[in-house]
């Protein structure tokens, strides 16, 4: 096995026991990036060639030498018996969402391909801060609007190490992509309806969506400004609870950051789950989708390879000891899309018009008559399609005439997604639930361009993680094992608010309890 | 509920979002914003209580479990000029614009 195919833990300890340098590390990192990534993600990229769709293409930029000189700083407090952090010389990539100073950093898009942040995101100033090594920052779908990373302005998109052909889901795709190729340890992702749940589903990682305000968003690049979470992607739950401590806090420049303190989240993950209460809901077994020609909402059970991994993992936390309760309700699951496409469109709206041609980012070559043109031509060959989309419908739906029926009611069903996960987690109530143990996703990674291009279906992908962005709870997505085809399946544990050690912990000792089985041994199609 | 975005409506959206969309592009936009407002329109069918209140985040805040604020003063920042380059056209330190258009008020 090579340096990059180690844990983030394994590796810090055989730092921290002069084993090996945080500068081999990242060279072996820097070496798989060459052996399979391929082309890194550019606008007007033009065709595709054969060699292009056997590769991941999970960056947009790489940063070698930032990288190596990180590296060789940690090297050198190690020599000179320095603490050099706990994440000392392990290799992370940042989805291009966060800015860091004297990066490109892109969103995807056209509009921010020529910006150079001045400034570093708190998630990753605390990564860097700890030691870790950024190898570069990774793709995404377009500000992060969509699940499937194909409408990045920067082709070619990211694909899924398991079998290229298929969409590494999104819109972190490039950050699980990157972790499940070995390109790196570790990825800094955000979450608004599922964005690092569900690409770690189809990438067979794991992925945590923190609570609402655990970790900054400041220096993020807004879309959704109630919904953003940062959070970690990793290829075990150690890693990730290692990357969580490290992220999570108070920060001044985020009001909306919860001033709790953080729990010692290693310290508890290998505590038994035995008395843990888990629920499984028959809400969260179906997906309720309208049809395309007449608009009617039809429900259909999940396919049955995706309920059959669910039902295995409770059985093997009951094995545990953990005490399962079926038939939880959480009927309004069903309405987390359609308050979606109010919320978040408001909120992105709001958030894009920041964008004009003036400040900083694309503006049009063309010579305007006026600011009025400059504005309009800069957003329009500087905005791709969803982009677009989302301005046009969040401004339809907030309009003063609509609002009621629209924007406000979509806020107040938010409510009531929010008090089924109040009444299952209630300690007073009838379900006590600890944890909700779900499908991360109605599917399987889905194959490139199946989905793309019809924004009603693609968003639905995002129909099991979505309620959690609306609870403001966090959750985590675990590799629950493979189809038949060797797609990675997604299992989701969701918890009331702050309870990411409980989340962690759950996961641990499912990790732990299924570590020899066959599945766990086979690796991405691009590893093979 | 309004049953459908029309083209009338599509196109004053448009000019309020300071966008300028080709035939094919609108096309698209259209048609889906359209096929969204078809799933949305769901949330029409919910039974809601007039005491259900609006969320506007999932997750309580309280003064008490957010950041302290900032202390409200002018903090120069470190290189101006840094923030100023990012701009597509300056000069002698101002960002430039064309014409911004007027329109007299009646």
């Amino acid at each position: 096995m090579e340096l990059c195919d180690l844990p983030a833990f394994e590796l810090s300890l055989l730092l921290r026991q002069k084993q090996i340098s945080a500068e081999e590390i990242t060279r072996a990192c820097l070496n798989r990036v060459d052996q399979v990534d391929g082309r890194s993600g550019a606008l007007d990229s033009g065709e595709l060639t054969a060699e292009d769709e056997q590769k991941v293409h999970a960056f947009i930029t790489v940063t070698r030498e930032r990288a190596l000189n990180q590296a060789r700083v940690v090297d050198k407090k190690l020599a000179d018996g320095e603490d050099p952090g706990l994440l000392a010389g392990i290799p992370f990539t940042s989805k291009d969402i966060f800015c860091v100073r004297g990066t490109p950093s892109t969103a995807a898009s056209r509009i921010l391909a020529n910006y150079t942040a001045p400034y570093t995101a708190t998630p990753v100033a605390r990564m860097e801060e700890a030691g870790a090594v950024m190898i570069g920052k990774v793709n995404l779908d377009e500000f992060t609007y969509g699940s499937s990373n194909e409408s990045s302005a920067f082709q070619p998109s990211p694909r899924n190490p398991w079998n290229p052909a298929h969409v590494p889901g999104g819109s972190s795709g490039g950050s699980t992509s990157s972790v499940a190729a070995g390109e790196a340890a570790l990825s800094l992702g955000t979450d608004t309806a599922g964005s690092i749940r569900q690409p770690a589903a189809f990438c067979g990682v794991v992925g945590v969506k923190p609570t609402y305000g655990r970790v900054s968003r400041y220096g993020l690049i807004a879309f959704g400004s109630s919904l953003d979470c940062p959070g970690p992607v990793a290829r075990n739950v150690v890693d990730a609870a290692l990357m969580l401590q490290t992220i999570a806090g108070a920060d001044r420049r985020d009001s909306t950051s919860a001033n709790k303190p953080v729990p010692d989240y290693l310290a508890m993950l290998e505590q038994p789950v035995k008395g843990l209460r888990v629920g499984l809901s028959p809400d969260y077994f179906r997906i309720a989708f309208p049809d395309a020609e007449t608009g009617e909402y039809r429900e259909r059970p999940l396919p049955t390879d995706i309920e059959a991994h669910v039902i295995k993992a409770a059985e093997v936390l009951a094995g545990l000891g953990a005490e399962i309760v079926e038939d939880v309700p959480m009927p309004n699951t069903r309405y987390g899309i359609p308050a979606y496409f109010v919320i978040s469109r408001v909120e992105a709206a709001s958030n894009l018009h920041r964008y004009d041609g003036v400040k900083y980012g694309y503006r049009t070559p063309q010579p305007p008559a006026d600011l009025t043109q400059l504005y309009r031509k800069s957003r329009n060959e500087g905005f791709g399609l969803q982009p677009k989309l989302r301005i046009l419908m969040g401004m339809y739906v907030s309009a003063a005439q609509y609002s009621a029926q629209y924007y406000q009611r979509a806020l107040r069903v938010r409510t009531l997604i929010r008090r089924d996960f109040e009444q299952a987690f209630d300690k007073n109530g009838k379900y006590k639930l600890d944890v909700l143990l779900t499908p991360t996703t109605p599917t399987t990674a889905f194959k490139i361009g199946a989905v793309y291009g019809d924004s009603v279906l693609m968003q639905y992908a995002d129909q099991l993680t979505v309620p959690a962005n609306h609870a403001g709870i966090p959750g985590i997505s675990l590799p629950g094992g493979l189809n038949q085809n060797r797609m990675p399946v997604g299992i989701q544990l969701l918890g009331p608010d702050f309870s990411e050690d409980v989340l962690l912990r759950v996961g641990r000792a499912y990790e732990l309890a299924t570590e020899t089985e066959d599945w766990r041994k086979i690796k991405p199609m691009v590893l093979r | 509920m309004s049953d459908s975005i029309d083209r009338e409506t599509f196109d004053h959206l448009v000019g309020l979002a300071a966008l300028e969309l080709d035939q094919q592009q609108a096309d698209y936009l259209l048609r889906e914003l359209n096929n969204q407002l078809k799933a949305i329109r769901e949330l029409a069918a919910i039974p809601l209580d007039e005491s259900v209140p609006a969320s506007l985040h999932g997750v309580d805040f309280t003064i008490a479990e957010s950041p302290a604020l900032r202390e409200d003063i002018w903090l120069p920042h470190q290189d101006p000029g840094e923030i100023i380059a990012q701009a597509p056209n300056t000069r002698e330190g101002y960002i430039v614009v064309p014409d911004i258009p007027h329109t007299t008020l009646e």
